[in-house]
């Protein structure tokens, strides 16, 4: 910092006091990654937050623009690292339209029930680290069984438990392996069961509700104007969910409800994401009942490689549409698109814009955790004490790695 | 998405002062200039049968030989009307554009963000500093001609040498 703060000092009865400068770093186990806030501080009370970010920018959009299309799906992995398969749709719905296709329909459902289990998994972090902050750690490792039995299922998949990479434009990279639908059942029908073992322990606990009832409490106006979006928005009374309002994908088929709250404290948004956890294992269910056979990647040799591999034998453009696919990507027609979607965090957004050639003009990526760390401006009310400051990060949700890209 | 209502609308109020940038991906586009912008985001905001209360995104872009060299790209939802709309506002260089910070508070950061990376300053920001790099960094790392390696100094030795500095480098730090 190159600023200078001069520090108030106050007269108080007879004593002179004077304002802290607390530097919560950027290594610090609650503050979600590498976060820097620097604190104004009377005594316990915060009067002034400031968030420094940064530590964790990797250039992701300017190698965006030196990279091929599906060269970029990896990048898009490390943005929200704890849900992977949310990113890696968003990006590959944002080159789809810009291409004008459409993933068939087995890839659609798919693609659809990996985002619902990485919206689980990205909840099932929050929702055991926020009490953990507080100091009710018993609740991270619980939840980490659980999400360790979805890194299971995504290993299935894809073969990689965390960066997954399993999208691609037009489908995905493989169909679904034998025994998965069987594994995925199970795991549904163990989950809720979780869910209730997680409100038993600390949804009710009198330290867990003194902390985070009525703390950082964000207005409905304040929560728009904020940018606020997803569980943090809805937990405000703001009834948007972009899969029900502006549904991508196959979300038009399936029945789920969106949660909403009215008080937007740090409780409200915390069991926001429970009950989301509870709808998502709902969709999912749905998906493997509705789940059609097909192909999983689009017919388009200039775009995908072939499902089948035979047919590298047998037909010459399919040969010669293969070399250059892998050699050099495939060429998006000149245009621009915003395409979001409505990621664990929040809204997701990819703004892709083409010249023609095989890698973006420009990818700018609309990351939900960069906007919802904004409210931790002094935009709540009831934000007192450093105590509050850290419950009100953790019911926020950000993930340094797609604040910073 | 808005439909002829919405570009009825705004032809209505601000005749050819602001242009149809037609629909690029189905999502109806507007241009405009920089002093214009202001108005024209208070007036999607404030419209009653427009209502765009959502700031998605401001999104900045280096189109480096041309002319108009840069450009911010706001995108506008409405959460009442579930439609959205694009502004787009081209700037030369130096490059300044009026903040929307009035408006949305979300635009804070996202402006920020977008200084930091391509040196567009945002006239009326309260707080326009650097936001991802340090503050004593040089150049804009989003520009077109700033090298995808970076310039070799202490902290980067594998970056590209400066030669004779790019004029739109020559700058940084704070403002």
């Amino acid at each position: 910092m190159t600023n200078v703060t001069v520090l108030n000092e106050k007269e108080q009865s007879g004593r002179v006091t004077q304002e802290v400068l607390l530097n919560l770093g950027p290594q610090h186990p609650s503050t979600h990654g590498v976060l820097r806030l620097i604190l104004e501080m009377e005594g316990e009370i915060v009067s002034r937050v400031d968030p420094f970010i940064g530590y964790l920018h990797r250039g992701t959009e300017k190698l965006a623009e030196n990279f091929t299309y599906t060269q970029i799906f990896p990048l898009t992995d490390r943005l929200d690292y704890l849900c992977p398969p949310s990113n890696n749709l968003a990006f590959a719905l944002a080159v789809e339209k810009l291409l004008g296709i459409e993933a068939p329909e087995r890839a659609q459902y798919i693609r659809v029930m990996t985002v619902e289990l990485a919206r689980i998994s990205g909840h099932l972090l929050i929702v055991g680290a926020l009490p953990m902050d507080l100091g009710a750690m018993t609740t991270l490792l619980y939840t980490m069984r659980e999400r360790e039995m979805v890194m299971d299922l995504m290993e299935m998949i894809c073969g990689a438990r965390m960066h997954t990479s399993y999208c691609r434009v037009g489908g995905v990279r493989e169909d679904l392996p034998e025994g998965f639908p069987e594994r995925v059942r199970e795991f549904c029908r163990i989950l809720p069961k979780r869910f209730a073992d997680y409100e038993r322990l600390v949804a009710r606990n009198r330290v867990f509700l003194k902390r985070t009832k009525g703390i950082g409490v964000i207005s409905a106006e304040d929560a728009i104007d904020l940018g606020l979006s997803g569980p943090n928005l809805r937990a405000s009374g703001v009834d948007w969910d972009m899969r029900r309002d502006n549904p991508y994908e196959i979300y038009d088929r399936l029945d789920f409800n969106v949660i909403v709250r009215e008080n937007g404290d740090c409780y409200d948004r915390w069991i926001c994401r429970i009950d989301e956890m509870r709808e998502s294992v709902r969709i999912i269910e749905q998906c493997m009942d509705a789940m059609p056979d097909g192909r999983f990647m689009i017919d388009m040799p200039t775009v995908a490689f072939p499902v089948d591999k035979d047919v590298l034998r047998c037909s010459m453009e399919t040969h010669i549409h293969h070399f250059e696919l892998s050699a050099f990507g495939f060429k998006v027609p000149a245009g621009e698109a915003y395409v979001s979607i409505e990621a664990p965090k929040g809204e997701l957004g990819f703004y892709i814009i083409s010249d023609g050639s095989e890698k973006p003009y420009r990818m700018k990526v609309r990351a939900p955790s960069f906007v919802n760390l904004q409210a931790l401006m002094g935009c709540a009310t009831n934000m007192n004490y450093l105590a509050d400051v850290i419950a009100m990060l953790g019911s926020l949700d950000p993930v340094i790695a797609e604040v910073d890209k | 998405m808005g439909g002829p209502n919405l570009r009825e609308r705004i032809e209505h109020r601000f005749g050819g002062r602001v242009r149809d940038g037609g629909l690029p991906d189905g999502m109806q586009t507007f241009l405009v200039d920089p002093d214009l912008v202001v108005e024209l985001c208070q007036f999607f905001k404030d419209d009653p049968e427009l209502r765009f209360d959502f700031l998605s995104d401001i999104c900045g872009v280096d189109y480096y030989p041309e002319e108009d060299r840069f450009e911010v790209v706001y995108h506008l939802y409405s959460i009442a009307f579930r439609w959205r709309v694009r502004i787009k506002c081209r700037s030369g260089d130096p490059p300044k554009v009026p903040s929307v910070v009035g408006v949305w508070r979300t635009a804070n950061w996202h402006e920020r963000e977008i200084y930091d990376m391509y040196g567009i300053v945002f006239e009326d920001h309260p707080d326009l500093r650097r936001i991802y790099m340090w503050d004593e960094f040089e150049g804009y790392p989003m520009r077109k001609d700033f090298p995808v390696r970076g310039y070799k100094d202490a902290y980067n030795p594998f970056g590209d040498e400066k030669t004779a500095a790019a004029p739109s480098d020559t700058g940084g730090g704070e403002r």
